[in-house]
């Protein structure tokens, strides 16, 4: 190598200043010596030492112990009863023996270093990092000599065409992994569109409300001054987990609260949206979209627990506290033939969170 | 020698004269209250009558609870009226010790009861007699026999946004709050279901059938009676309270042990 016929090179100084500098420095600040060593009170007294080094194998002892007590703790402690407290035994017990054991041999091995191991400092030097002007000079030469035996800088077309080449080719790759998006589907004509998706969900008019998770049907006098039910639409309720039940249940779940005519402030055109005082709002935050069901039932607020947005449902749930935007949408309902309550028809706004289409 | 004894002669106070001094002290006066309360407790339990009737409920509601609820159950400025409101809701008020309500504030505070389990009964029945409402409930609803994983769904649908999903309670909006449920009775749950106290909606038995309300107070207190699986809950308040202890004692044992590592050993 072409450092080996150099042997002071590494007490050369890596950087020379070139002469013109404004400031020559003649007794520049020398870099910091090592501290004096500082003998341990293992090396001066031998019985520290020797405690030391009992303490280190005491230890590791302890490690072996734990990890038989780990193993023993496994068979002692069987989760078999069907009681909680057995769970609860056995964690703790095999984990304790793990933990310990693995924790002994770190202290023991970190102790043993510190306190016993040699604490000599040595001094290992070390090349400048610079690279001598020949080594540097024959570098570049290299490159340049690899540049005109390929070729690569004056052959222009066949180095274009080799980019756009390259780059064509990944082009593929992007679509392909575009096609595996969900598509529209005869069964779901609306898979493949996301904005469709969060527009629609699945109330429409004449949806039964039925409670959640049951799936039984209320009657507008079940539903008592002050009372808070958790509602889904009739149709959900049917649908199993490999057809999109909680995809659709994200976005359909509604809360219906009573509370009296005079206390609703409505508009004229959203009057028959409510039924005698019965209010169904959907349960989605427009913030982020966690449901917002602490139903305050003197203050007629709702609080979404995430962000603490809150809603006044006697003021078409309109925000007035917290991050959210927009008011809650409202679910039209009335009453069928039967007295149970069903929706006048689907939400006429898209639930939860903002989206770039939303408007 | 005179430096050798430890003979006070000079007649200097040991130092632990006034110590002792005060611990006598302190074990006199306390012996005497205890005492003394205990004499006092004795005496009232004898002198309690047995058997209140609806008259005594009466009259003990006239002197407690109509300053505010009216002489005639029919309210006041400072007290809603309690028609309707039955004998659970009386019973479950009192009961908790959040009636008599000793100062206004966003929430009743749950307290120590301030009557005895029969003058409650008393108080309940009159409030029943003047303006029926809700009831106590069967038997076999409270008895926690019913289906603990169909009520834990139930109390995580209805429940578990305001009193947490492991019933440790939960913060609601300006100084209110949803208390936790770890010692609270089947009654107590059943009645507060039902009649909806202060801001907690009301689940009446449409809303919630008896045998949904058995299975949520069966859950319930499951949870009471089971320890938590993994060990110290630490409230069981979720990602706040087990990343407080992480942060603090885990980061912090984990930054001492990186100190220790690279210190100089001595």
């Amino acid at each position: 190598m072409a450092h080996e016929d150099d042997p002071l090179e590494h007490e050369r100084a890596s950087w020379n200043p070139s002469p013109g500098l404004a400031v020559a420095v003649s007794d520049p600040v020398e870099p910091p010596a090592l501290p004096p060593h500082r003998e341990r009170v293992t090396d001066k007294d031998p019985v520290a030492m020797k405690h030391a080094v009992r303490t280190v194998y005491t230890l590791f002892y302890l490690s072996v112990a734990a990890s038989i007590w780990a193993i023993a703790a496994y068979m002692l402690f069987p989760i078999e009863s069907g009681a909680i407290v057995d769970i609860r035994n056995n964690n703790m017990f095999v984990g304790l023996g793990i933990g310990l054991a693995l924790l002994a041999i770190g202290i023991a091995a970190i102790h043993w270093s510190k306190a016993i191991m040699s604490d000599k400092e040595h001094i290992e030097p070390r090349h400048a990092t610079r690279g001598r002007d020949t080594t540097r000079a024959a570098a570049v030469q290299a490159f340049s000599d690899a540049n005109d035996d390929s070729g690569f800088g004056r052959r222009v077309v066949i180095r274009n065409s080799m980019i756009a080449a390259v780059v064509a080719s990944l082009a593929p790759a992007v679509v392909l992994f575009r096609g595996l998006a969900p598509e529209n589907t005869p069964a779901n004509p609306i898979a493949g569109d996301p904005v469709a998706l969060l527009e629609e969900t699945m109330w429409t008019a004449g949806m039964r409300l039925v409670h959640d998770p049951e799936g039984t049907p209320i009657r507008a006098a079940d539903v008592t001054l002050g009372s808070a039910v958790h509602v889904i639409p009739e149709s959900l309720a049917e649908l199993g987990h490999a057809e999109g039940y909680l995809e659709q249940k994200a976005k359909a779940i509604v809360l219906v609260m009573r509370l009296l005519p005079e206390d609703l402030i409505e508009s004229p055109e959203k009057a028959d949206w409510s039924y005698e005082g019965i209010v169904a709002y959907s349960k989605v935050c427009t913030h982020v979209g966690c449901p917002v069901a602490l139903y305050e039932q003197q203050t007629h607020h709702l609080l979404c627990p995430c962000h603490q947005s809150q809603f006044d449902v006697t003021d078409a749930a309109k925000v007035i506290f917290g991050p959210a935007a927009r008011p809650l949408p409202q679910l039209p309902i009335t009453i069928d033939d039967e007295g149970y309550l069903i929706a006048r028809s689907g939400f006429t706004e898209p639930v939860g969170p903002s989206f770039w289409e939303r408007h | 020698m005179a430096r050798e004894t430890k003979r006070r002669s000079n007649g200097r106070r040991s130092p632990w004269a006034a110590a002792a001094l005060i611990g006598i002290g302190l074990l006199i006066t306390g012996g005497a209250y205890a005492g003394a309360s205990a004499a006092m407790a004795a005496g009232t339990d004898t002198a309690v009558a047995s058997g209140l009737t609806v008259d005594d409920g009466k009259k003990l509601f006239q002197a407690n609870c109509a300053t505010c609820h009216g002489l005639n159950l029919e309210g006041s400025t400072t007290g809603p009226s309690l028609y309707g409101v039955g004998e659970l809701a009386v019973e479950f008020q009192v009961s908790t010790g959040r009636m008599p309500l000793q100062a206004t504030a966003p929430q009743a505070p749950q307290k120590p009861a301030q009557f005895t389990e029969e003058q409650i009964l008393a108080m309940a029945a009159y409030v029943q007699s003047q303006a029926p409402g809700p009831t106590f409930p069967s038997e076999q609803t409270l008895d926690g026999e019913g289906d603990v994983a169909r009520g834990a769904e139930l109390f995580r649908v209805n429940c578990a946004m305001c009193h947490n999903v492991a019933a440790a309670g939960g913060a609601l909006t300006e100084g209110k709050y949803a208390p936790a449920l770890g010692t609270t009775s089947a009654l107590h749950m059943y009645g507060a279901m039902v009649t909806g106290p202060q801001n907690m909606p009301v689940f009446n038995d449409l809303t919630l059938t008896t045998e949904d309300k058995r299975d949520i107070i069966s859950a319930l207190l499951f949870l009471q009676q089971n320890e938590s699986p993994g060990g110290f809950s630490l409230g069981s308040l979720g990602p706040v309270s087990e990343g407080l202890f992480i942060w603090i004692f885990g980061i912090g044992g984990l930054i001492a042990i990186t100190v220790w590592i690279t210190a100089k050993s001595n």
